[in-house]
């Protein structure tokens, strides 16, 4: 059991079995979100109310819902990097926590394009709006803090504590968020009506947001490779890895 | 070097974990009571930033008293922030931070302790000071009764958490605004509840539940905040 939990830490089985993954990674993601978007985006029936413009939640669920998931995914490397100490962990953390930012500001960005033809407005301040906002700011502070700290241990330890205080806060802001708006103003619009959807249009989405975890993997693999050559390019196997492909 | 280093006294092994809280909450108390000016500054920035806001948005009545909660309420934030820089900060330029961290007692004990300190002089003095400037934003006499309580409850929450943030940017070029960055996500629901209990006083509401919810916060903060707390200044130790 312990021989494997150290084979699954160690980098270089981790660069092996990614190069092996992601093209499979990669062609089957790709593949389902374009199937997703392009069924969704052209041959989805339109919405009786909103007309087209309904049709941006092809792009805008699926990064929400990578968004939320991705800072989960990386509470639960940010307990193994500090319970167990393994690399592989700590490395996963630092690699997605921009991809998580950047999906957040994406769903956003598509909520506020849905949101004027819409609501007449780019933003409102409801609660879910306002708690992905936040979560953009958690992704903000653990991508600054890393960066802040130049030794690489202590800059992944100290990512992890503040990854499990944002996570443990994470319900708190949601219901307090979801609180203060309802004693504000009560809440005028309802972001999503999942239940109405029709099959042609549940299925193109959930295809999409397949894809895009799918596309999330290859991405987190490729960037935790890159990030491995550099910190293990004096050992031995990086060099011969590098020798082998000719530059 | 051996001088004038303000020195923990050396606590034996069978000093209780009780009685070392008590000397690191005093030796805190005492020494910023000797550098009276970092005492103010806190104090002084809660008193400005407040001002500024009838001066900047509308000093009419019925804005001040819509606002005024909230006003308070950003400000005592603010300004907690600012003091967070010094919580660990004298302590860890000379050496004392890592004798406590070798102390036999838990750190984490020690690092609740520092927080106690923290609040009593920067969180209790904005307590005392918020119903002048109630007053002067024309709250009401029971709403600022209401808001002295929530800030009662809601700063010690600010110290607890800050103090995570604090330890993690210890010893950082840029740890002040970046200890801004990492921290005001999570003061939010404090905000949130803080106001809003005072809104639900204005309006009449019963208040007990909502302070009951902040209260959950405090007691929360208080059993987690300092083992995060206390792991985090580990690891800023072991990088500098």
């Amino acid at each position: 059991m312990w021989t494997l939990f150290h084979k699954f830490g160690s980098p270089k089985w981790f660069y092996g079995i990614a190069t092996r993954l992601m093209p499979w990674l990669l062609v089957i993601g790709l593949g389902l979100l374009l199937a997703g978007l392009v069924w969704g985006l052209a041959f989805a029936p339109k919405d009786y109310l909103q007309g087209n413009s309904y049709r941006i939640i092809f792009i805008h669920v699926p990064s929400a819902f990578l968004a939320q998931s991705i800072y989960i995914m990386m509470a639960v490397a940010a307990v193994v990097t500090l319970v167990w100490r393994m690399k592989l962990a700590d490395l996963f953390v630092q690699a997605v926590a921009p991809v998580g930012a950047v999906l957040t500001f994406l769903a956003l960005f598509t909520g506020a394009v849905w949101g004027k033809p819409t609501w007449g407005t780019w933003w409102i301040w409801d609660a879910r709006l306002t708690s992905m906002l936040i979560l953009l700011f958690l992704y903000f502070g653990a991508i600054v803090l890393g960066s802040a700290i130049s030794d690489e241990k202590a800059s992944a330890r100290a990512v992890a504590v503040l990854v499990l205080v944002g996570v443990v806060n994470i319900p708190i802001i949601k219901y307090s968020v979801e609180w203060w708006n309802t004693l504000h103003q009560p809440a005028t619009f309802k972001l999503t009506e999942k239940p109405s959807m029709p099959a042609e249009m549940w299925i193109p989405l959930l295809l999409s947001v397949l894809g895009l975890y799918l596309w999330f993997g290859w991405l987190a693999c490729y960037r935790m490779q890159t990030e491995i050559l550099q910190r293990e390019r004096r050992t031995r196997w990086v060099r011969e890895l590098v020798r082998a492909e000719g530059h | 070097m051996s001088g004038n280093v303000p020195s923990v006294r050396v606590v034996e092994a069978r000093v209780s974990a009780g009685q070392a809280m008590w000397a690191v909450v005093r030796r805190d108390l005492r020494s910023s009571f000797r550098q009276r000016q970092d005492l103010l500054n806190p104090l002084l920035f809660f008193f400005m930033v407040v001002t500024l806001f009838p001066l900047g948005v509308s000093p009419e009545v019925s804005f001040l008293q819509q606002a005024g909660t909230g006003i308070l309420w950003v400000a005592a934030l603010l300004s907690t922030l600012l003091s967070l820089d010094h919580l660990y900060r004298h302590d860890f330029d000379d050496g004392t931070l890592e004798q406590m961290v070798l102390q036999p007692q838990p750190l984490f004990l020690l690092v609740l302790a520092k927080s106690l300190a923290h609040w009593l002089l920067t969180g209790l003095p904005l307590v005392i000071l918020a119903p002048v400037l109630g007053v002067m934003l024309h709250l009401e006499g029971n709403s600022i009764a209401v808001l002295c309580l929530t800030l009662l409850i809601g700063t010690p929450v600010l110290s607890l958490i800050g103090a995570i943030g604090a330890a993690l940017t210890l010893g950082l070029r840029a740890g002040g605004v970046l200890l801004s960055l990492l921290i005001i996500p999570l003061y939010i629901p404090v905000l949130i509840f803080g106001t809003g209990t005072v809104g639900a006083a204005m309006e009449g509401a019963q208040v007990q539940g909502y302070l009951a919810l902040m209260a959950a916060f405090l007691v929360l903060a208080l059993t987690l905040a300092p083992f995060a707390a206390a792991a985090a200044l580990r690891i800023s130790l072991s990088n500098s």
